[in-house]
């Protein structure tokens, strides 16, 4: 039914289009009909769901991926205190977000996603290098920053006094390694710009593309350009990049959120 | 491919050294092999892993790669024969999640069950034997992770049950339930009864010995 109204609208535009406009402005118009047709037709062929939560690091990830490709998709957002049954069916394993669901195959685990989404939308802007040297290092980067950087840093939000300098130099630490191995990396033009945007940018920009907010609620700088210019200038490009803009949550409910999660962690910890 | 240099550095008793051995074995390729001495670690390697200063690191042509998986990944792209991972994305999907597994939920706490005591122990062996059931769920209907022939979650894994069965062996627990787990404990058997596996595998007496001083360093460190 909703085919032929389609159909009869299509023909009732070219008749409209044949009567007013001229020859390459009706072309381009029946492209542009043709181009959204496609891309719903597209859309319906490659059913892709994200079960998330919103301020979910890892959800951002795959957020971010889908979005640079313009890949286009289903949100769904997960309650965690009361996951639903769909979660749980789709990733029984670790019962966690995010999980993307393809044409009603799962797939859990961020860093696997983000592999999956790159070799199956082959079109458009590539989230890792085509030399596999530079793969090897874009991976190599990325489980540095989630395996080293992310625990700690989320320390650094959790503790206080001591236990909280403890957090903070580890992360200094890791910065400062992470630094040393991007001077070479994002020199080569690897990173950060607008079409060089992949893996390595969406793992970074998952932990502290939120530093505004994070210092905010901290009252410490984590991402200071003296100490760590190269990681300071190139968060700066992250943060620019569209798919990162159209994936920013609200700055207010981040910085509510971040105050939440370190008040009762805080509690939590003085209550033990 | 003439002329290039690849050397493999690791350590005889590394089960992360041991799955680039066989993905190097497995595809047939020439390598050169550097035997690294972990308490006395070499120049060259704290040059090509100035991060982690850990075993194994692949050179290539003068190039470094580190972390196991990593590696891997790179090996199976560089030379296409025997390939180790499938076409398919959704079955490069599952065996990328399965290898992971086994590195995030599986290692530790076989680690904690090796190096813990008491309470702490008990509580290790009890998550390592739900997630070695888990992990089980990644043959179901297969006769290897890879299906019909084995493929890269059977390399980043295949070690796992010879390593465990050294666990076991030390501190007296059991952790692959063979009646509970018969799936993955045929699976462990088959992959490594398979001659290039075989091969490459350190004898275990050395390895239970070398585990052995290693748990009485671990165990002592703790009192």
């Amino acid at each position: 039914m909703e085919n032929l109204g389609n159909k009869f609208k299509t023909i009732y535009i070219n008749i409209a289009i044949g009567l007013t406009r001229t020859p390459s402005s009706i072309h381009r118009m029946q492209y542009n009909i043709l181009q959204k047709k496609k891309s719903r037709a597209m859309a319906e062929q490659n059913k892709v769901i994200l079960h998330g939560m919103w301020a979910s690091p890892y959800v951002k990830r795959v957020e971010l991926a889908l979005n640079h490709k313009g890949i286009p998709y289903q949100y769904v957002e997960e309650d965690l205190a009361n996951k639903s049954d769909l979660l749980l069916k789709y990733n029984p394993v670790h019962k966690k977000v995010p999980v993307l669901v393809h044409n009603g195959k799962p797939i859990a685990e961020s860093m696997v996603i983000l592999e999956y989404i790159d070799e199956t939308w082959k079109d458009g802007p590539k989230l890792l290098p085509t030399d596999s040297y530079k793969r090897a290092q874009a991976r190599f980067w990325s489980n540095f920053i989630q395996d080293q950087l992310f625990e700690n840093s989320f320390l650094v939000l959790k503790t206080d006094g001591e236990a909280q300098q403890k957090a903070l130099d580890q992360v200094c630490e890791k910065l400062n390694l992470l630094e040393d191995g991007m001077k070479t990396y994002l020199a080569e033009g690897n990173v950060g710009v607008e079409n060089n945007f992949g893996i390595l940018d969406i793992v970074f920009c998952s932990i502290f593309g939120a530093y505004k907010a994070q210092e905010e609620v901290l009252g410490i700088k984590l991402m200071v350009p003296e100490k760590f210019p190269v990681l300071f200038s190139w968060l700066m490009a992250i943060v620019e990049v569209e798919a990162v803009k159209k994936a920013a949550p609200p700055y207010e409910k981040t910085v509510a959120i971040l105050q939440r999660f370190r008040q009762s962690a805080l509690k939590f910890s003085a209550a033990a | 491919m003439a002329g290039e240099s690849l050397t493999l550095i690791g350590f005889w008793g590394s089960p992360f050294a041991l799955r680039v051995k066989w993905a190097l074995e497995l595809k047939g390729i020439r390598y050169q092999y550097v035997e690294e001495d972990l308490s006395n670690k070499s120049a060259m390697l704290l040059q090509y892993n100035p991060v982690y200063k850990k075993v194994p690191v692949l050179v290539h042509d003068g190039k470094p790669l580190a972390e196991s998986l990593v590696i891997l990944e790179y090996i199976d792209e560089t030379w296409e024969q025997n390939p180790l991972l499938s076409h398919d994305p959704y079955e490069k999907a599952k065996a990328r999640f399965w290898s992971r597994f086994v590195d995030e939920k599986c290692v530790p706490a076989v680690m904690a069950t090796f190096s813990k005591g008491g309470e702490e122990q008990q509580k290790a062996a009890q998550e390592a034997r739900e997630n070695l059931k888990t992990l089980e769920g990644g043959i179901e209907g297969k006769r290897y992770f890879g299906g019909e022939n084995i493929g890269f979650a059977d390399i980043a894994i295949g070690w796992l049950g010879y390593w465990v069965r050294i666990v076991e062996e030390i501190v007296g627990i059991n952790l692959i339930d063979k009646e509970l787990m018969a799936k993955l404990d045929a699976w462990i058997d088959d992959f490594l009864e398979l001659p290039v596996i075989k091969e490459c595998m350190p004898p275990r007496d050395k390895l239970l010995n070398h585990n052995k001083a290693f748990h009485k360093l671990l165990t002592s460190s703790s009192t």
